[in-house]
């Protein structure tokens, strides 16, 4: 009997995620294993261990990952890379990558509560016009056919974003396609 | 001799441009988006997914996207495949009879539910079945929910791709090819429209 105790709204709470197949066990994994990790510490985590059945391919994603969010020497506030995560999450239905994102987002840009109005009333909450243009771009990318074009790009220069700064939302926002589509479909989360 | 870019080919990123200049600030995310592609159609193990699989779900998930330059890659990537003529034919069906827009799907039952949305449950076709095979035939259905309706994903659906013979491994790098998919043809999109919006 399963003891998963799943959300059934958007929040900015810590949740946790179980796997629905198996996981590598902590006590198998290899250096090519870990080197697949990059963090070490990852191997505690049930959703890493799932996913370092591919080594090489979660390195990789890891190391695009990190670079799109947290090199911060120029281009977008993370805030806002964020933002465009947790918007993406948002309108994909990921309420677990969601909660990650919507809790950074809210850190780094002190608007905890516009945030959870994201959360709380989806993608077509008023948060301002540079908000409202990030979250608008971001839903346009994550619509199969995207609908992502010249509106968009006007929206996010009228913003105030220069070309480097729209390329951190194209990254950001395309980047949760991808993991959302995985922390969706290989396991759920749990209060 | 070092690969191209994928994502600067497919977005006729020329060196040199402004576009080549703000990608080469995220240098790590671009190098690793180009690794990712590597693991994933030039792995060093295909022995838990096929080569001509791999080809064959990338050519289904990018049609899904419409016509672009990435569906296009693709679907030539399969059409160099073993049996790449047969699958192409099943292929080109199947993603005229999978497309629709997305995203849609249900939430967990509770405040959530009035978001719900209806959509397409997309089943294999008959005739394509005889063509692709049973771990294809799990495959293109579990990447129609995972392109159009990812909330949807249940543990069964998990189930439906072992019981195809599916390993575990090769659920795992199979949903990462899915997933990197979708992220690369919208990186290529937005980089196209923003070049657009700019020349």
């Amino acid at each position: 009997m399963s003891t998963i105790n799943p959300p059934v709204v958007f929040t900015q709470d810590e949740l946790g995620w179980v796997s629905w197949i198996d996981p590598l066990p902590e006590a198998e994994l290899t250096e090519r294993h870990f080197n697949g990790l990059v963090d070490r510490a990852r191997a505690k985590s049930e959703y890493f261990r799932l996913l370092v059945r591919d080594p090489e391919v979660l390195e990789a994603r890891t190391k695009t990952d990190k670079d799109i969010f947290y090199n911060v020497a120029d281009g977008l506030p993370r805030a806002e890379r964020e933002l465009a995560a947790a918007a993406t999450s948002r309108y994909n239905g990921c309420i677990y990558c969601a909660s990650v994102h919507a809790r950074f987002a809210s850190t780094y840009s002190k608007r905890r509560e516009d945030v959870q109005k994201l959360l709380d009333e989806g993608v077509k909450a008023d948060l301002g016009e540079r908000w409202n243009a990030v979250v608008k771009a971001s839903v346009a990318l994550a619509a199969t056919p995207i609908a992502f074009g010249p509106d968009n790009i006007k929206e996010l220069r009228s913003a105030g974003l220069d070309d480097a700064e729209i390329v951190d939302v194209i990254n950001g926002a395309s980047f949760f396609n991808w993991a959302n589509r995985l922390m969706l479909s290989l396991g759920e989360p749990s209060k | 001799m070092a690969t191209q870019d994928i994502i600067d080919t497919l977005a006729g990123i020329a060196p040199g441009s402004a576009l080549d200049g703000i990608r080469a600030r995220r240098l790590q995310a671009r190098e690793n988006a180009q690794k990712s592609y590597l693991s994933l159609f030039e792995p060093i193990d295909a022995s838990d997914f096929s080569l001509a699989e791999r080809a064959a779900v990338a050519a289904f998930v990018t049609g899904l996207h419409g016509e672009s330059p990435v569906a296009t890659f693709y679907r030539e990537k399969l059409a160099a495949s073993p049996d790449g003529a047969a699958l192409l034919e099943a292929n080109d069906a199947e993603i005229a009879r999978g497309r629709t827009s997305g995203p849609y799907g249900s939430f967990p039952a509770g405040p959530l539910s009035v978001e719900n949305t209806a959509g397409l449950i997309y089943r294999v076709s008959a005739a394509s079945k005889s063509v692709l095979g049973t771990r294809l035939v799990a495959a293109l259905e579990h990447a129609h929910l995972l392109v159009f309706r990812p909330r949807d994903a249940a543990s069964a659906d998990m189930k439906a791709l072992l019981a195809a013979s599916w390993s575990a491994t090769g659920i795992v790098t199979f949903s990462q090819l899915v997933a990197f998919l979708s992220f690369q043809v919208r990186v290529v999109s937005g980089l196209r429209t923003l070049a657009a919006a700019s020349a």
